[in-house]
């Protein structure tokens, strides 16, 4: 007798849970096993979404560098747990577990890259600091939807900022197992929030909500990249715009995207006795 | 002067090391041109007197000065080594350094700020941004931002540090390999046009520096035009909001320099009479016409009564008056418009239930002023305390914890600047951690170096100017 197979409900991710989508709509997607159904979020659980993400950020930007290090480490040990999960959902899954090592060894090294003392004119102690820019937004990228979506989710998050991420509209599953493995490897409820669903009916809420501080269009629709960047503009989020051609994800990660989701502080302090 | 007791001899600083022409056209491929819009004229804020006239560019001038400086930029100035660009940027600092007094004085004719700090602040900054940046021009590899320059900048700059956002804006963009096209702001062109001579002088190759005088139209026309690489602009957050808009969909890299509102926090361990100095230099330099000025103070309860009575007797020994006697402190507003404002925006702290306070000080009879003004009572929700004035007002908040202090600090869209005096150092870097501001002065204000970046968080814009930070607004 063969057995018959538990199936699964893909669900979005929000504050470290697991919800349907408020709508309660769900819409079908390709799977190893056939189409399935995903949540179809709406601009509901955006918003949800990034409330989430505002209330993670101050406890995930004042975790020590190190401790970000950890905690990113741990999500590259967990997915070479479930390779071969992954492997079904996604090509490159290989280079998806590496580009987290890689960014997961930056958090304590970007401050020393990025910042540096400036020698000014006078009896002051003066140091320039990068520091994350708080909630981003983050559509990821259509066609490579795990190794696409790490190298757009890591360098946002590892220098303490929070996201909220579309995925893949017609590839959402891998992003929903990433989720899984996220929850269960000490990144706290928050710190990603991953929304499925119709890019073009989500996108614009993310676009123009004013407690998103940053944007990333890496996975826009070539027809909508300008209205949202528009959109961005209302609260001066900072845009990293969409790439045409389509960046090669499997090329060398640089700082890039981790240097444009920091501000630069700089504190001055007098020098005497 | 009330309480002072002081009585002082007027102290004229001397206008005639400035040698205006009547009338000004465009700086467009290294010449001065006829625009093809209408005359304005810039006058002196301090007398409302006529001081030259200049021409407003017009879309077509515009396209002019983009093609002048594209010219430039791939025939001359991109190929050109980073030696002999920084050599060029070391001959404009010495001739700035050369003609500060004719500079500084001309700066606050036009601007109407106190020649003390035109002469003192203003001039040695500028010169010392084109040194910085000189330096790098050969040295661009190390700086981590890339080597390539972005091509054509467009500049458009306010009226608050007329020459010393010049600065800003070419040294760093012509170190990197940019030319420039800059659009001086509409009230304060004139120094601009005197820093085109100085390019003449320095024999700049043709082209690698434009300047545009108008008003909103021609920046509106300089950030549209599609062979411009780069914007970068400092001014209002309204404005700059627009430019992102105007830029979204286009390959344009852009900076923005918006506004601030910025607190400036004192506990009641803080050394009173220091901190008092900071606050009056925070609120009060340059008229409050500062994006990064300390518009909000927040006083622990503790100390409230001896840091307000201490403020007031302080406030009642500012000069105010003729910019170019050398005892002013604080000069005239920048014009009649931006009087408006301040006087709008504090006829409305009085009207939301804020209690409004000046020193008895005379104003002269011609010209925009307005006395340096406390409020005391204002809550958060305040239009004083959420928007920014722009002028020599200073709103009063209290705090009882560094908690609360920091969640008053940070309740505000934009986070430019913001200032602590305390005396306890892990209180300091546990403040300075939490601000959510590109500069923060620990027991200071006010301080500008050319190596030290300068730029907001949230909305107060984006990028960097100043240190190696600022380069990376002008390479890929």
């Amino acid at each position: 007798m063969t057995r018959l197979p538990v199936l699964k409900t893909y669900k979005l991710y929000i504050g470290g849970k697991f919800p349907r989508s408020e709508s309660g709509r769900s819409y079908p997607v390709s799977s190893p096993s056939g189409v399935v159904n995903a949540a179809q979020g709406s601009r509901k659980d955006v918003r949800d979404a990034v409330v989430a993400a505002r209330a993670a950020f101050g406890g995930w930007s004042r975790a020590t560098a190190y401790n970000r290090g950890q905690v990113l480490y741990r999500v590259a040990e967990l997915l070479e747990g479930r390779r071969a999960e992954f492997g079904r959902l996604a090509p490159d899954v290989d280079e998806a577990i590496d580009r987290w090592v890689w960014y997961a060894g930056w958090t304590d090294k970007i401050a020393q890259v990025a910042g540096n003392a400036n020698p000014v004119a006078g009896p002051y102690f003066n140091l320039s600091v990068p520091e994350p820019t708080g909630v981003v937004g983050i559509l990821a990228p259509q066609s490579s939807p795990l190794l696409g979506l790490v190298s757009v989710l890591a360098p946002a998050i590892l220098t303490g900022n929070t996201a909220v991420v579309i995925a893949s509209e017609s590839s959402p599953l891998a992003a929903v197992a990433l989720a899984e493995v996220l929850a269960t490897s000490d990144v706290p409820g928050g710190v990603v929030n991953i929304v499925t669903g119709r890019t073009a009916e989500l996108a614009p809420p993310l676009a123009g909500h004013l407690d998103v501080n940053a944007l990333d269009l890496a996975g826009a629709p070539v027809d909508l990249a300008a209205s949202l960047e528009g959109l961005a503009a209302e609260n001066l989020k900072r845009v990293v715009r969409r790439a045409d051609p389509e960046p090669d994800w499997t090329a060398e990660p640089a700082l890039d995207r981790v240097l444009a989701f920091t501000e630069t502080k700089t504190v001055w302090h007098p020098i005497g006795v | 002067m009330g309480m002072s007791g002081f009585e002082y001899a007027p102290a004229p600083e001397s206008r005639a090391v400035v040698d205006l022409d009547p009338s000004y056209g465009l700086f467009i491929g290294g010449e001065f041109t006829d625009g093809t819009g209408s005359a304005f004229k810039s006058i002196s804020p301090a007398t409302e007197e006529v001081l030259a006239e200049v021409h407003e560019a017009s879309a077509a001038d515009v396209d002019r000065a983009v093609a002048a400086a594209r010219h430039a930029y791939e025939r001359v100035w991109r190929d050109m080594p980073g030696r002999d660009r920084g050599k060029y940027l070391f001959r404009i600092a010495r001739l700035i350094q050369e003609r500060s007094r004719e500079l500084a004085v001309l700066e606050s004719l036009d601007n109407g700020k106190p020649i003390r700090e035109a002469r003192d602040v203003d001039l040695p900054l500028v010169a010392a941004h084109f040194f910085y940046y000189a330096g790098w021009a050969d040295k661009l590899a190390y700086a981590g931002h890339g080597t390539q320059p972005l091509g054509v900048a467009g500049q458009i700059i306010p009226w608050n540090f007329p020459l010393l956002m010049l600065a800003w804006k070419i040294a760093p963009a012509l170190a990197c390999g940019n030319t420039v096209v800059l659009k001086p702001a509409e009230t304060t062109p004139l120094t601009a046009l005197l820093f085109a001579q100085i390019c003449q002088q320095a024999e700049l190759p043709p082209g690698v520096v434009n300047i545009v005088t108008g008003a909103g139209a021609t920046g509106r026309a300089l950030v549209e035009h599609p062979g411009v690489d780069k914007i970068a602009f400092t001014g209002s957050t309204e404005v700059g909001r627009s430019i992102a808009r105007a830029v979204a969909g286009t390959p344009k890299r852009v900076t923005l320099e918006l506004g601030g509102k910025a607190a400036n926090i004192v506990f009641d361990d803080a050394p009173i009479d220091q901190a008092v100095e900071g606050v009056v230099n925070g609120i009060f330099f340059n008229q409050g016409h500062v994006c990064c000025a300390g518009s909000r103070l927040l006083v622990q309860e503790p100390v409230y009564d001896e840091v307000l009575a201490s403020l007031k007797r302080r406030l009642a020994t500012l000069r105010v008056g003729d910019p170019l006697d050398k005892n002013t402190d604080i000069g005239a507003i920048n014009s009649a418009e931006q009087l408006a404002r301040i006087r709008e925006l504090s006829d409305i702290g009085e009207a939301e239930g804020a209690e409004r306070w000046s020193p008895p000080c005379e104003l002269p009879d011609r010209g925009f002023w307005f006395p340096p003004t406390l409020f005391t009572g204002v809550s958060q929700s305040h239009r004083i305390a959420r928007e920014e004035i722009f002028g020599p007002v200073l709103s009063i908040l209290t705090f009882r914890t560094p908690a609360e202090a920091v969640e008053k600090a940070n309740n505000t869209p934009y986070g430019l600047s913001a200032g602590v005096w305390t005396e306890k150092g892990s209180r300091m870097l546990w403040m300075a951690d939490r601000l959510r501001a590109g500069v923060v002065w620990a027991n200071t204000f006010n301080r500008f170096d050319p190596t030290s970046p300068f730029g907001g968080y949230k909305e107060s814009g984006y990028g960097r100017e100043g240190g190696r930070h600022g380069l990376g607004a002008y390479l890929r």
